[in-house]
């Protein structure tokens, strides 16, 4: 890691290697033509009908769901109900987001490499024992876990804790907790891999057990970056939040679902504008409290 | 000397922030608890915990019955297909809106410093032009997809051509902004030098201003890409195409080995395609 940037300074960049020989530039005409073929294959295979969106027919299908959504219900019960789902939705992204931030760091510590595995904190111990064996045990545990969250993405976390837990927007806190705790494990651990070694290495030198180095060396550099990061995945959220609805786990999505289902256009206009409102709110707290922290 | 650092260290101004900021936090977290339903009692249930159960032990094993498989086959590569589609007319949308609201192309910037100089009609249409496609921008990308989604399967029916659409609409949003936002952080030396040489405007833009963006360019459009694969896999959950059709029906029939087959299927798609943009992107 450390020799890397040494080796980069001393000798001449190669020239790159499409700009040197002519048999490259074959290469580009294959590769071009690739994604040409690619593109038309997806062209085909999707469906699309431009011609459709742009015929008098379609067009005009279009313009009149637009025509439809005019003017927004704005009368005293849809409000309530917008500002209701408005909620809620803050509510599910927030408590999503702090379950999220829970279980990100419970597992992190184990799935970063430099704190269970290798590095500073290991240099003393006999490089091939038993123990390291063992470290590597939690380890990739916790990078497995991580990836198995991360990779199912929050509406089929929603689906699901709506079969085990039932109707309710605890279904959505539970998908956006598990799917965002996954994400946000691996942004962490990317930061704790990340950690300026000379701190950690003048408490260690001064004889601090491996807790107090965690506590004095590693996370006093750590938390800002976490608490921004968890920020950032809230602004995620709250767009993730007001859509879960759509497969029942409450919020702002229920009552757009509603509304699409039942062609009140009206009420469905209120409510993107709500989901607007709120989305951009949530940005700018999130801006704001970004920029208190770092 | 006295060290003047020590005394200066604002400490009332930050505490009095900070205790509100918990008052606040808190007020929040109650609320939150209670509106959100939460309840980790539920997980000790004995209804829910036999669901959980049902759930996992209805996963295993998966199905891999070359039925099943060669069934699946059709929806992942739709998947694919939305996404590449979604994403190129997103490109086709953003990059001109990107453009018109740039605002050292539309409103400033030395492209436009001796065309704006004591007029002001023109100046007022290059605000609005420049106001009018941030504004569409802003409004593409905070509907998320899947209400897109839904409205187009409104607007044209079921299929795959509404996840592309849904994609192409609230993706374009996203890069439009980002687009922008390249733009504007270019070196404007450059632009500079071509245009006291007599250089138009296009040649400036294509000369000056491309080579410079298009990197960043390239590498944004992927990044996106990997998320309209994932987002098209979810889209078919209101009838869109794809994979997520297949697994909502699935999911809604219990029949939990094909989902975990689906999860399998989307994981390796989701896996390949992030291997592939990742080797793009290193590329460049």
């Amino acid at each position: 890691m450390s020799g890397s940037s040494g080796e980069k300074t001393g000798a001449a960049v190669p020239w790159p290697a499409h700009e040197v020989s002519g048999r490259s530039n074959l290469w580009n005409y294959v590769f071009l033509l690739a994604l040409a073929v690619f593109f038309l294959w997806s062209y085909w295979g999707s469906q699309v009908q431009l011609s459709l969106l742009f015929s008098r027919e379609g067009g005009g299908q279009i313009l009149a769901y637009i025509q439809k959504l005019f003017p927004p219900d704005l009368s005293g019960p849809v409000l309530r109900e917008a500002l209701q789902g408005a909620i809620e939705t803050f509510a599910i992204s927030l408590m999503g987001t702090l379950l999220s931030a829970a279980i990100a760091l419970s597992v992190v510590f184990f799935a970063s490499r430099n704190l269970i595995y290798s590095g500073l904190l290991y240099e003393m111990e006999p490089t091939l024992g038993w123990k390291r064996g063992l470290r590597l045990v939690p380890y990739l545990a916790a990078k497995g876990l991580l990836n198995l969250l991360r990779t199912v993405p929050e509406m089929l976390w929603a689906l699901i804790f709506v079969f085990v837990v039932g109707l309710g927007p605890f279904a959505g806190v539970l998908a956006l907790g598990v799917h965002t705790g996954g994400v946000l494990g691996k942004l962490f651990g990317e930061v704790l891999e990340d950690v300026d070694p000379q701190p950690v290495e003048s408490l260690q030198s001064t004889g601090a057990s491996k807790l107090q180095i965690l506590l004095y060396g590693i996370l006093p550099q750590v938390l800002p970056q976490f608490i921004s990061y968890t920020l950032y995945r809230w602004e995620v959220n709250i767009r993730v939040a007001a859509i879960l609805g759509f497969v029942g786990a409450g919020g702002l999505g229920q009552r757009i679902h509603i509304a699409i289902s039942l062609f009140f256009e009206n009420q469905l206009f209120t409510l993107i504008i709500a989901i607007y409102v709120l989305v951009t709110l949530v940005d700018y707290l999130s801006a704001y409290l970004r920029r208190k922290v770092t | 000397m006295r060290s003047p650092t020590l005394s200066r260290i604002p400490k009332s101004e930050k505490s009095l922030f900070s205790y509100l900021f918990a008052l606040l936090f808190a007020v929040a977290f109650v609320d939150g608890w209670r509106r959100a339903e939460v309840n980790p009692l539920v997980f000790f249930d004995a209804e829910n915990r036999g669901n959980l159960w049902k759930f996992i032990s209805g996963m295993f094993p998966p199905d891999l019955s070359s039925d099943f498989l060669s069934l699946m086959i059709r929806p992942a590569l739709e998947t694919i297909q939305i996404s590449v589609m979604g994403t190129i007319i997103a490109i086709a949308i953003g990059f001109p809106l990107g453009i018109l609201g740039t605002r050292t192309f539309s409103i400033g910037g030395i492209l436009n410093e001796a065309d704006i100089q004591g007029s002001p009609l023109r100046r007022t249409w290059r605000f609005s032009a420049y106001f009018a496609a941030r504004g569409l921008l802003s409004l593409f990308r905070s509907i998320p997809e899947f209400v897109w989604a839904f409205m187009f399967v409104r607007a044209v029916g079921l299929g795959p051509f509404s996840g592309v659409l849904a994609i192409a609409v609230a993706y374009g949003g996203m890069l439009g902004k980002v687009y922008s936002e390249i733009f504007e952080a270019a070196n404007e030396r450059p632009l500079e030098a071509l245009q006291s040489t007599g250089a138009s405007k296009l040649q400036v833009f294509i000369y000056g201003w491309f080579p410079q963006v298009l990197p960043n360019f390239v590498s944004y459009t992927l990044y996106r890409w990997e998320c309209a694969v994932r987002a098209s896999a979810v889209l078919g959950l209101v009838g869109a195409g794809g994979l997520g059709q297949q697994i909502e029906i699935s999911m809604r029939m219990f029949n939990f080995h094909e989902v975990l087959t689906l999860l399998g299927i989307l994981f390796v798609m989701v896996a390949a395609v992030d291997y592939i943009s990742a080797k793009v992107r290193a590329m460049l």
